[in-house]
């Protein structure tokens, strides 16, 4: 049988009828499309897909009970590895992860393996019956501090093992950046839930409304909870704005606050009890996976139109492949080598209490031009003069990533962050304290989730050996 | 869920209620502030501590009805339940070195006043305080402030109780006087904090502003609570819910954040009607 060059592509909502909802854009693999899919996977001797996954999923192992229908068999593999799989398959970027190394990709399109893991994951959350069952317990106390991926997956591991692990998340929700960032139309909340109730019966307990550094200290989970060890995967932060004059007029927001009031208050509802800015004309600042959530939600929410503003061009865009490509069938507009100056508010110099005072009116931007790589290895986009123009918005929202939450350094003494704020750990994910280990978005900054899970999981080993040896 | 373990009518529009939050209490220092959400998709408020109970594990906030959110946390009963309450957030009101205070409240501002004048009490410092509201009809704490206060000025805008005027009239006269303290806090709407460092700053008198914009999180999450500060190394953007909520007022823009916190003004207000229509029905049934 000839091996089909292309990879199955993905059934989706159709562009104009899903840039009006918030159903799920990417509707899966059939198990008929799953099974031709999996046929085009060469089982190599040396594997190089499981080397450009973070947390180093069996790939080849699960395409061949794949490939025999054993979809059961097929997520037992990919669970063996990674906590998340419905997650993962949804929202990593596999095309410079594992699908970059594939040896189909020399010559062909790679391995469809993202699409395969979720259409196995998917499966598996329909028709399992089987409840996890925790293991025997091992006596030991472990606190985790977050309930994002890199939180969710050290304590699934370490719950695996045995350990008696509490998960502590500041928002009234668990699920972190997979609740409050990315949006239902990407990762549909009730399958964050599912992972999350998976935990609990692993004997996880999940306390919401906790904030490690404001409501318990890193010391009082020690001292007087007895826990012996703790993961802080706290996340993202203070959110960064570019400095520019107009950042605070209303109708600015930061896409940390947009997603949040969207994702986690549901304000995407009719008549939402937490209100967000529907319709008008939006600019999204920023390339990344956030900036493409943020403008696909604007869309999504009534806006009618949506720009996307980045300084360097389509080739630099650090988003998703196909976030990038879902985005510009529905209708995105690309505003690239550009970059804002200013934002620009109305006022009425007639009428001081004219309810627009205040607001958004435009974004002013120049035109860029890329130069010589940077440190990065990016190519360094550069101001052309009096290239100024103004675009006409209502909203602005900045998308250009977070420091590290401050809350956990201010209250733990001996706890050393770099430069930027994020904890120094070193490569077992141990921090400058005993038994205190991070990571995820509070060690690196914002990065990908499979990034956060890959740091959780190697802390929940590091925590292992050291509690086991004690 | 979070047990309303006691609820007062303060005046109509303004309730204390206790809530059952041990790990809370155990920590809430004057001028920290907490979050609550009423119920199951409601919206997150922030609400400053009014007072702890440590022993007894509570937590007493103090709010009036002033858009639909606070319309119906004012309709949970006593013994009833919240769907969230977290905290305490922000950082507590400085005290050290601060042996002589003023400290200024205006309307349900001086609910968060309170503990901080207390608090002062407590430390044995000379605590001056002047509390204002629009009228009569809203006038609280003035029994639990004259307990904590070496000297209490009670104003009202309309007259109708206290003397007449409002709260910068009292700090004007002491500071002209030739009064002096190691600093005036001041907690309550923008409009009169503004006013209160106006007044502040014509006799230099150093002055402490509690800023409590529109926020979600409240852990250093959103930035929806960022605010301008005017320093000497330029202007510099600060989050309320971490670097606040206390800020030297000389430094606030305060136009700024009177601007921000109107953001979502005319929703609010037809959340509101719509919000006291429902629960006019419910009566009326």
């Amino acid at each position: 049988m000839a091996l089909d060059p292309k990879k199955h592509a993905m059934p989706s909502q159709d562009p104009q009828v899903r840039a009006h909802n918030f159903d799920e854009v990417a509707l899966g693999y059939t198990e008929e499309i799953a099974l031709a899919e999996a046929q085009r996977c060469l089982n190599c001797k040396n594997k190089p897909c499981v080397a450009g996954c973070p947390v180093n999923v069996n790939i080849p192992d699960f395409i061949m009970k794949a490939k025999e229908g054993d979809w059961e068999g097929a997520y037992q593999i990919i669970n063996a590895t990674s906590t998340l799989p419905a997650v993962c398959g949804r929202v990593c970027p596999q095309e410079t992860q594992c699908e970059a190394k594939c040896t189909m990709g020399v010559k062909f399109e790679p391995v469809g393996i993202g699409r395969l893991e979720r259409f196995v994951a998917d499966w598996h959350n329909a028709n399992a019956t089987e409840k996890a069952v925790a293991p025997e317990s091992n006596g030991h106390k472990v606190a985790v501090v977050g309930s994002g991926p890199a939180g969710l997956t050290c304590a699934g591991d370490l719950a695996k093992k045995g350990y008696k692990v509490s998960v502590f998340e500041a928002l009234h929700t668990a699920g972190g950046v997979l609740v409050y960032g990315i949006p239902e139309f990407r990762l549909p909340k009730a399958i964050v839930a599912r992972e999350v109730e998976g935990l609990k019966d692993l004997n996880v307990d999940i306390e919401t409304n906790v904030i490690i550094g404001k409501t318990l200290t890193i010391d009082e989970l020690f001292d007087e909870m007895g826990f012996e060890a703790v993961f802080i995967g706290s996340g993202a932060g203070l959110p960064m704005f570019m400095n520019i004059p107009g950042e605070s007029l209303k109708g600015v927001f930061s896409a940390n606050e947009y997603l949040t009031r969207s994702n986690l208050m549901k304000a995407f509802r009719d008549e939402p009890k937490t209100p967000i800015m529907k319709g008008g004309k939006v600019a999204v600042v920023g390339g990344g996976n956030v900036a493409m959530d943020a403008a696909r939600t604007a869309l999504r929410l009534g806006a009618e139109h949506v720009y996307i503003v980045y300084r360097r061009s389509m080739e630099e865009l650090p988003a998703r492949k196909e976030e990038v490509e879902h985005a510009i069938e529905e209708g995105i507009d690309f505003r690239l080598l550009n970059n804002p100056v200013e934002i620009l508010g109305f006022n009425n110099p007639e009428d001081p209490r004219d309810p627009k005072n205040g607001f958004v009116r435009a974004i002013r931007c120049i035109k860029m031009e890329l130069g010589e790589p940077d440190a990065s290895g990016r190519r360094r986009p550069i101001p052309v003069e009096g290239s100024e123009f103004e675009l006409e918005v209502d909203a602005v929202i900045m998308a250009l990533g977070t420091r590290p939450n401050p809350l956990i350094k201010n209250t733990t003494k001996g706890l050393e962050v770099n430069r930027k704020g994020g904890f120094v750990v070193n490569e077992d994910g141990l921090t400058s304290r005993e038994a205190v280990y991070a990571g995820g978005d509070a060690v690196t900054g914002a990065a990908t989730v499979i990034s956060a899970m890959g740091a959780g999981k190697l802390a929940a080993a590091s925590i292992d050996k050291y509690l086991s040896g004690k | 869920m979070y047990k309303i373990v006691r609820r007062k009518s303060l005046k109509p529009t303004v309730t204390q209620l206790e809530i059952e939050a041990p790990l809370v209490a155990r920590k809430a220092k004057p001028g920290q502030f907490i979050i609550l959400r009423v119920d199951e998709d409601g919206e997150r408020i922030p609400l400053t501590v009014a007072g702890v109970n440590p022993e007894e594990g509570t937590v007493k906030i103090i709010f009036q009805v002033v858009g639909a959110t606070t319309e119906m946390l004012n309709h949970v009963p006593e013994g009833g339940y919240l769907q969230d309450f977290v905290g305490p957030l922000g950082n507590a009101t400085e005290t050290e070195g601060i042996k002589k205070v003023c400290i200024v409240g205006g309307g349900v501002g001086c609910a968060i006043a309170m503990p901080v004048a207390q608090e002062f009490h407590r430390l044995g410092a000379d605590v001056t305080s002047i509390i204002g509201f629009r009228s009569e009809d809203l006038v609280i704490l003035e029994e639990e402030f004259q307990a904590c206060s070496n000297k209490l000025y009670v104003m009202t805008d309309d007259g109708s109780y206290g003397r007449k005027g409002n709260v910068t009239v009292p700090l004007d006269e002491m500071l002209a006087g030739g009064e002096k303290f190691d600093m005036i806090i001041t907690i309550g709407p923008l409009i009169m904090m503004k006013f209160v460092t106006l007044t502040a700053k014509k006799y230099d008198a150093p002055i402490t502003v509690s800023m409590s914009p529109i926020m979600i999180d409240g852990t250093g999450m959103c930035g929806g609570c960022r605010l301008t500060v005017h320093t000497e190394e330029g202007d510099k953007m600060k989050f309320a819910c971490v670097d606040g909520p206390d800020f030297n007022g000389y430094e606030v823009d305060f136009d700024e954040a009177i601007s921000r916190s109107r953001m979502y003004f005319e929703y609010e207000r037809h959340a509101h009607e719509a919000a006291c229509n429902l629960f006019k029905m419910a009566e009326n049934a």
